[in-house]
């Protein structure tokens, strides 16, 4: 094989591509569909409560026109990071949806499903032999944070996409993978090189946000060669330029140069981008630097209780001129009232938008105040009753709170909304984020094939 | 000469990289300054980190990325995205000091 060609149809499975770019990619007659599923960017609570970010029927509309298309030109489809997060729940909502859409449309195929989400007593034993280290900046872990964690799923490489591509797997559904796995792997398999393919991986995970204009919801298209790739963005109206597609290259990394990955990292100290042209790019010189050993990353959240918030606003400039002051003294009302009632173990916080809102995870970084405040009560708390409490507590505290020089006394807060709290549900924090060796790449993934005759 | 960071780049923009980090990713407009940047070694460690009052250990890297005519700053990220506290949980917000930060080459 000289070239294999890779269908990226969008950045994350469910943001959607137009159809046009989809067909003109499928007429460059790819050797795989592959799509990325899932990310940690919307934070802990997906991999905890079991959901996906992603909308079902997006998600359905994706899936219905790749596996179709796909099983008809004889080439697999590759999905990484089912449900967002790839835990057994997200796993398996998205295989609710591949069964629904063989059913529908009568298809027949072998399916190779991949978990992900690992036993903790596995993680325990692997933790007392040494085999787990932390990924800086993250601490070292005990067997109770083990314990404590909800959900704990490892990143996989491209290694148990390979066996089941040798199975026979027509579609294949993964738990956690490390986004470039379900792009190279094919390209692997055949024995390509390793560095050029998974950074090739690496850009069309994607799609066409590597384009001029980006975009997450557009097809991207790769050509990987023996010494190079060419990228080439299937709707006119986008351009592959070097520039796109080397900005792309920090996008969301530590170090631009080096990119670490299951068993090892790319090395772009001496890639080249080069414009052949109009709108693609060549790339050359990328290179896999492998691991003495093979290291999978570990992904885990705990819960930290139930969270219920209130939004209210504030307008009065004597109040904004003490707003530290009152929202500390509230606070104190709050603990002191439920101290000898029992609830004590809580977390009550004040989000100001218009003092450092936003960048309030800095300490003192900006001295500018906005004319008017808009202030978000937090409250997190082990139950969602008590929760509710605290909220509405606080909130109620601060409505009526006779702060020194107060002139407007019928009440402190502007509320847009009647009921004035909501209660958000369960909350969850990032508490593994770690290193784990294994001797088998593929040992920690175990693969279950269903094959569908007609749908059936 | 000063220049501000906004009048020279054409991208300036924060992202967490995984949970446990922040980058900042400053694109110039063109080769010409973002090799002046380069050779002066005009954005560092040592004026990066008080733009967020953090301390220099902070910072994991700093990173000039000639194809992309680039400086990547990466740190530690104040909170784990998502914690308790958390105000950004994409991190894609934080990049405001930097549009007004001056810079000498």
């Amino acid at each position: 094989m000289e070239e294999i060609r890779i269908l990226s149809p969008t950045a994350i499975l469910g943001y959607g591509f137009p159809m046009e770019s989809f067909t003109e990619g499928m007429k460059r007659k790819p050797h795989v569909i592959a799509v990325d599923a899932g990310s940690t960017d919307p934070g802990p609570y997906y991999l905890g409560v079991g959901k996906s970010f992603t909308d079902r029927n997006s998600v359905k509309r994706d899936l219905e026109i790749m596996i179709p298309v796909a099983i008809e030109a004889g080439i697999p489809v590759i999905i990484g990071t089912a449900g967002g997060s790839g835990g057994h729940p997200h796993v398996a909502l998205t295989l609710d949806i591949v069964k629904e859409i063989a059913k529908e449309k009568s298809l027949s195929f072998k399916l190779a499903v991949i978990e992900s989400e690992l036993d903790k007593e596995l993680i325990k034993q692997n933790l007392r032999e040494g085999n787990i280290e932390p990924l800086f900046p993250a601490k070292q872990i005990t067997e109770s944070d083990v314990d404590e964690s909800v959900r704990i799923v490892a990143q996989m490489g491209e290694e148990p996409f390979i066996n089941a591509l040798e199975n026979g797997a027509n579609v294949i559904l993964a738990g956690r993978s490390y986004d470039p796995s379900v792009f190279s792997a094919l390209a692997i398999k055949e024995g390509f090189d390793k560095g050029l393919a998974i950074h090739l991986g690496k850009i069309l995970e994607c799609a066409a946000i590597a384009a001029l204009p980006g975009s997450g919801s557009d097809c991207m298209f790769g050509y990987l060669r023996k010494e190079s790739f060419v990228l080439e963005p299937l709707s006119t109206l986008r351009k592959c330029t070097t520039l796109s597609v080397a900005a792309h290259t920090l996008y969301e990394k530590t170090n631009p140069y080096i990119l670490p990955g299951p068993g090892g990292a790319i090395n772009l100290h001496e890639s080249k981008f080069t414009q052949i042209s109009d709108n693609m790019v060549e790339v050359t010189g990328s290179k896999f630097v492998p691991t003495e050993q093979y290291f999978v990353k570990l992904e885990g959240v705990k819960k930290v209780g139930y969270r219920t918030i209130s939004c209210a606003a504030v307008k009065d400039p004597v109040m904004i001129s003490k707003i530290d002051s009152i929202t500390q003294s509230v606070k104190e009302r709050v603990i002191n009232n439920f101290e000898n009632y029992g609830i004590k173990d809580f977390f009550l916080d004040f989000k100001i938008y218009g003092k450092n809102g936003v960048m309030a995870m800095f300490d003192n970084l900006e001295e500018k105040v906005a004319h008017e405040l808009l202030i978000i009560i937090e409250a997190v708390a082990d139950t969602q009753e008590h929760a509710d409490t605290i909220c509405g507590f606080a909130r109620s505290t601060m409505l009526h709170f006779g702060y020194e020089g107060r002139i407007s006394t019928a009440g402190n807060l502007a509320f847009p909304f009647s009921p004035s709290d909501c209660k958000v549900g369960e909350v969850f924090e990032f508490n593994v984020y770690h290193l784990m060796k294994v001797d088998d790449p593929a040992g920690m993934f175990p693969v279950q094939y269903i094959t569908f005759d007609k749908g059936n | 000469m000063k220049h501000k960071l906004k009048d020279i780049a054409s991208v300036i923009r924060s992202k967490n990289s995984g949970p446990y980090e922040l980058t900042f990713d400053i694109i110039f407009k063109d080769f010409e300054t973002y090799q002046k940047v380069k050779q002066a070694h005009s954005i560092n460690e040592t004026n990066f980190a008080p733009l967020y009052k953090i301390s220099k250990e902070s910072i994991i890297s700093l990173v000039y990325f000639d194809p992309a005519k680039a400086v990547k700053i990466t740190i530690v990220r104040p909170l784990t995205s998502g914690a308790l506290g958390e105000t950004d949980v994409y991190g894609a917000q934080q990049h405001a000091p930097l549009m007004a930060m001056e810079i000498e080459f």
